[in-house]
């Protein structure tokens, strides 16, 4: 809340505060110090209704010379630090240039804003959107609050779902077939699949499902890959023979996922894998990933988000 | 090892540890520590380092706190969680062996709540433990599944039963759950390095009930009637035991099926249950398995008498037969010992269930032989256990050898044994006629049952006799001896048959046999003789061939034989006895034959002076009795005998024998001639002469005087005639001799006194004498002149 200790030097307190705010879902946010706070939640095309709020410290008055809000979709490349590309940006002028000698409250209305991406918060990006008011003065300076909240967007069931179905192997050493239901899951959805041995001559020691995240920054020659596993559940213990076939379902709830984001604005994308590892007696890892698509389905996930 | 225990302690400890902390959550409701400690603790069973046996006690370990555990998850008010979030709940555990072990605890908390169908979790639990490829982990899971889910069956009268939920289901998810336990089990031996084959084997073992409990679980299941026993339980569990082609896994499944369902459903299943075992492994020792089924049907055949019809109407012999030629032909590594077994637990059942089906057990016996057929004998002793224990089984069923003797394959199987187990056969053959005193009446029967014990009969080719000794041989030679007493038919052409058939086998037993086989023979010949005389008054027609001098031939064939071997004694005394049995008949000429034969035998093969002895006494003993002599043939023969008689080597002998041959003239009987007084004094007085040398040869040699013993027989013989009134005896002679005998033991340097009590015989023949002067009457009159 380094914005608050800013306002501390001025002579007047600014917050900005929802419409609905009571009503308002709200979602965790972490914030850089690490911490996780919670903040209202919107959806693209929402409308969002607010007042800025500012109450000079008694005894004194403040002279600006105007008060505006902005709203501002921002990404942040971690390795360009503090420096926000706004891919979303749409003022309210609020007040003429003047004098406050008490709290005056200003109300403000974006209607329905685009607001495609959503929230997210990565190892080397972050998406975020934000009010920021600004109130403009000659000396000593502009004062600036921000206001941050949370965007998500749900999509509807796919209309197609195909399973994902795969024989693989190394030549006579190894082949199985997977199938894992779907190739589109959603948030809390679960995973059902099967693994069938068709040539065993490894001992095997287990088999484990990961899911792994891909973030993609950058483009071109600057792209920047990050990959971390987000999941690791062992689907079998021992060394099956032929014609084993081995059950798999996983629940995805437990797990801190985000939808898939093939591509964020031309900045970056975020993209899931089942990764399936098989490991032998001698520690050798056999693996094949295959990506998958993770959404956001509307009510259930709406449901299970009102904490 | 001290490895293994130091694991093992770890283990223990890991569990111990994480259980404090479970009960601690437990004790406070928490829900997400209890999942988190429980899943630590139950990481503890995913070692790889302990044998089943230390595996077990760590799963025992942890199977206590998950009895905890799922106590907790039944009531849903402590930690406030529905059994079917926390159904997935459990889920989400990373590791999949705790993970499993909580479904399946949770599973069974959720079937009791019946807020699903049974049959749906259970299948979900089963599938899912298929995640559990390590043979040991993967058993004991499933173990745990089968335990937790053993009361939740929806079996019949069981409350899970009802609507979706069938007895069907039980059984398809108990008989899943057991395919894929056995085919842990079976992989368990293939993951090893080879050389521990062994120690796999022995751990493999240890698992065993783990994998048969399922089948057990099975038949406790109220609803498996003979129906879904028949159409599902057996073809899924044989389908199992035949492709898992592993050889301690079908012995023991295939024991566990025949112990663990009724009897009732064998027998009604039998041919798909035997079908199955020459499908399986040729190292399975499926002789024991069949035996023990043969022996519960046999068993239970025998418990109610109603159920034979059942056995009929479903050919349970036949089928056995076919499955077990099957298994024999399928086995061809069998050892000789193993297909016995199994031939022997066959007609052991056949004599069971079937006693009256004598075809049966030949058919068995058949089989057998064909077996046997080609095999060297050699082979084949290596079963003789079997093969004795296969032919005494008859015996002992039937308490009559005679049904045995229609089994035609039963000589042909003993045709198969070595000579010594042969001759066990044999024994048992006789001891079993003899213990049940059979009586085996007609010809034929004595052939077939000489052809089964002709082992005692004559030298078998390549046997060698020396080994036997020689008190085994006379055991056995005396029971054949034995056996010929229980021959017996009323009707005497039957009987001569018998004896013919006998004689037969008999003669070529070989010396050492035949003196031990003859005189049984000949002794039953002479019953039938003495039969066959007795009723001729009935028995006309001269054409029959049971005449006596028919059977005589025979008899001097028979003795012939025993006089062409050394045992001349013994073919006297038969000679003598023939005789006197024709003489009873009053065949003369034959007797005088047989009494031609009898001194042809003493003249040229009795050397031996003792024997000699022995023999002339035989003979007097014997001439003295023949009243069917007339009296030339009567002459010839007495004086031949008298003649013989003086010419014994020792004097005493000599005179003994001649004061013997004093009754071949004097036969006391009412009405017989034969009273020659003068003979007899003739010889009494030869025998007086006799003596005397005797005395005075042993007088001149030794320079003493002998016993008087002879003197005082010779008086008694005196005595003996006297008192019979031969006129020739006259009391002075008798005085004479008393006198005589007195010298004689007052002469004797020995005894200078003489008093009666030095020699009580002399004391005792006087004492006679006293006693009958001072009877009285007739007797006292004619001892009155002799004084004493």
């Amino acid at each position: 809340m380094n914005f608050i200790i800013e306002a501390f030097k001025p002579a007047c307190h600014v917050s900005v505060t929802f419409a609905d705010a009571k009503h308002r879902k709200q979602a965790a946010l972490k914030k850089e110090n690490g911490k996780t706070e919670m903040i209202p939640l919107f959806r693209s095309q929402d409308n969002i209704i607010g007042t800025v709020s500012v109450e000079p410290v008694p005894g004194k008055k403040v002279e600006h010379k105007g008060i505006k809000v902005e709203l501002l979709g921002q990404i942040e490349m971690y390795s360009d630090r503090g420096n926000f590309y706004d891919f979303t940006s749409l003022v309210r002028e609020l007040d003429i240039p003047g004098e406050i000698y008490e709290k005056k409250d200003f109300p403000f209305e974006f209607s329905s804003v685009e607001m495609p991406y959503e929230t997210y918060s990565g190892i080397n990006v972050r998406l975020r959107y934000v009010l920021k008011v600004t109130i403009t003065r000659g000396y000593p300076g502009s004062i600036v609050q921000f206001q941050d909240f949370v965007v998500r967007n749900y999509s509807p069931s796919p209309s197609i779902n195909n399973s994902i179905k795969m024989e693989v192997g190394i030549e006579d050493c190894l082949h199985i077939e997977f199938e894992y239901n779907k190739s589109k899951y959603h948030l809390k959805d679960v995973i059902i699949g099967k693994i069938y041995f068709l040539l065993v001559r490894i001992k095997m020691k287990n088999m484990d499902l990961e899911i792994r995240r891909r973030e993609s920054t950058g483009s071109g020659t600057s792209t920047h890959v990050e990959t971390e596993t987000l999941a690791k559940y062992e689907l079998m213990d021992g060394a099956p023979v032929r014609g084993e076939s081995i059950p798999i379902r996983l629940f995805l709830s437990p797990y801190e996922l985000t939808p898939t984001y093939r591509n964020t604005n031309n900045k970056f994308s975020v993209k899931y894998y089942l990764n399936l590892v098989l490991v032998d007696e001698e520690d050798r890892r056999y693996f094949k990933q295959q990506e998958i698509t993770i959404y956001r389905l509307a009510e259930s996930s709406e449901q299970a988000e009102a904490l | 090892m001290e490895d293994e225990d130091k694991w093992l302690a770890e283990g223990i400890a890991g569990i111990q540890h994480n259980a404090v902390y479970l009960h601690r959550a437990l004790d406070s409701d928490n829900l997400r520590d209890a999942l988190k400690y429980a899943a630590q603790l139950l990481s503890e069973l995913r070692t790889s380092r302990l044998s089943p046996h230390k595996y077990y006690e760590l799963y025992m370990r942890a199977f206590d706190e998950l009895r905890r555990l799922e106590m907790f998850f039944k009531e849903e008010d402590r930690h406030g969680c529905s059994v079917v979030d926390l159904y997935e709940l459990v889920q989400h555990a990373g590791n999949v062996l705790p993970r499993l072990y909580l479904l399946c605890t949770v599973g069974s908390v959720y079937i009791k709540s019946k807020e699903a169908l049974a049959k749906d979790v259970l299948k979900d639990l089963v599938e899912m433990c298929r995640a559990v490829q390590h043979p040991v982990r993967g058993l004991f899971l499933r173990s745990y599944l089968a335990q937790v889910s053993r009361d939740k069956l929806p079996d019949i009268g069981s409350e899970y039963e009802g609507e979706g939920d069938t007895v069907m289901d039980a059984v398809e998810f108990v008989l899943q759950n057991f395919t894929e336990m056995n085919k842990l089990w079976v992989r368990m031996q293939h993951q090893g390095p080879f050389i521990e084959k062994q120690k796999l084997e022995k751990e493999r073992n240890e698992l065993r009930d783990l994998v048969g409990k399922n089948l057990h679980v099975i038949s406790q299941i109220e609803g498996v009637d003979l129906d879904i026993y028949r159409d599902t339980v057996l073809p899924k569990v044989l389908e199992q035991i035949v492709n898992c082609k592993d050889e301690l896994a079908q012995y023991y499944l295939m024991d566990c099926m025949i112990q663990v369902f009724p009897d009732e459903y064998h027998l009604q299943t039998l041919e798909t249950l035997l079908g199955a075992c020459p499908q399986l492994l040729p190292t399975v020792d499926l002789k024991t398995v069949l035996s023990q089924l043969m022996e519960r049907l046999s068993n239970y055949a025998s418990s109610n008498p109603e159920l034979l019809p059942e056995f009929l109407q479903v050919e349970a012999f036949s089928k056995l037969s076919n499955a077990i030629g099957k298994v024999i032909e399928a086995q061809f590594d069998m050892p000789i010992v193993g297909t016995f077994t199994l031939y022997v637990s066959l007609l052991t059942f056949t004599l069971r269930v079937h006693p009256d089906r004598l075809d049966y057990v030949d058919q068995v016996l058949g089989s057998c032989v064909k077996k046997l057929s080609g095999k060297p004998k050699a082979e084949v002793s290596k079963a003789t256990k079997q093969v004795v224990a296969l032919l005494s089984a008859p015996l002992d069923k039937y308490d009559d050898i005679v049904r045995a003797l229609t089994l035609s394959n039963y000589p042909r199987v003993m045709d198969h044994l070595d000579s010594g187990p042969n001759k066990v056969m044999a024994m048992v053959i006789i001891k079993s006629i003899m213990k049940n005193k059979t009586c085996v009446s007609t010809s034929d029967k004595v052939e077939v049952l000489f052809e089964l014990i002709k082992g005692l009969l004559k030298d078998l080719d390549g046997a060698s006799t020396e080994e036997l000794d020689d008190e085994d041989f006379n055991e056995e030679q005396n029971s054949v001896a034995c056996l010929m007493h229980m021959l017996y038919n009323d009707d005497p052409e039957e009987m001569l048959k018998i004896i013919c058939t006998v004689w037969k086998h008999v003669v070529v037993g070989g010396p050492r046999r035949l003196p031990f086989t003859v005189p049984p023979l000949v002794f039953s010949a002479l019953k039938l003789v003495r039969r066959v005389h007795r009723q001729d008054g009935d028995v006309a027609g001269e054409e029959s061939p049971a005449t006596p001098r028919k059977i005589f031939q025979l008899l001097s064939q028979i003795i012939d034989a025993l006089s062409a071997l050394p045992a001349p004694e013994l073919a006297l005394r038969l000679y003598l006895q023939c005789a006197e049995a024709a003489n009873d008949c009053e065949l003369e000429p034959v007797a005088y034959d047989l009494f031609t034969q009898a001194f042809v035998l003493y003249e040229e093969e009795i050397a031996d002076s003792k024997a000699q002895v022995v023999a002339i006494h035989l003979i007097i003993g014997t001439l003295q009795r023949m009243h069917a002599f007339g009296v030339e043939n009567r002459d010839t023969l007495t004086h031949k005998a008298t003649g013989y008689s003086a010419k014994l080597l020792k004097k005493p002998d000599q005179c003994r024998a001649v004061y013997a041959c004093s009754h071949l003239f004097w036969v006391d009987d009412q009405d017989s001639s034969n009273k020659d007084g003068e003979r007899v004094l003739l010889c009494l007085k030869r025998s007086l002469r006799i003596a005397n040398a005797a005395q005075q040869m042993l007088n001149d040699t030794r320079g003493v005087s002998g016993p008087v013993t002879l003197f005082i027989e010779i008086l008694n013989k005196y005595i003996y005639f006297f008192e019979k009134g031969n006129p020739q005896i006259s009391p002075s002679a008798i005085q004479d001799l008393i006198e005589l005998i007195k010298t004689e033991l007052q002469s004797d340097g020995i005894t200078p006194s003489w008093s009666p009590a030095s020699d009580p015989f002399f004391a005792s023949t006087l004492r006679y004498v006293q006693f009958q002067k001072q009877k009285g009457g007739a007797m006292g009159e004619k001892y009155s002149p002799i004084k004493l």
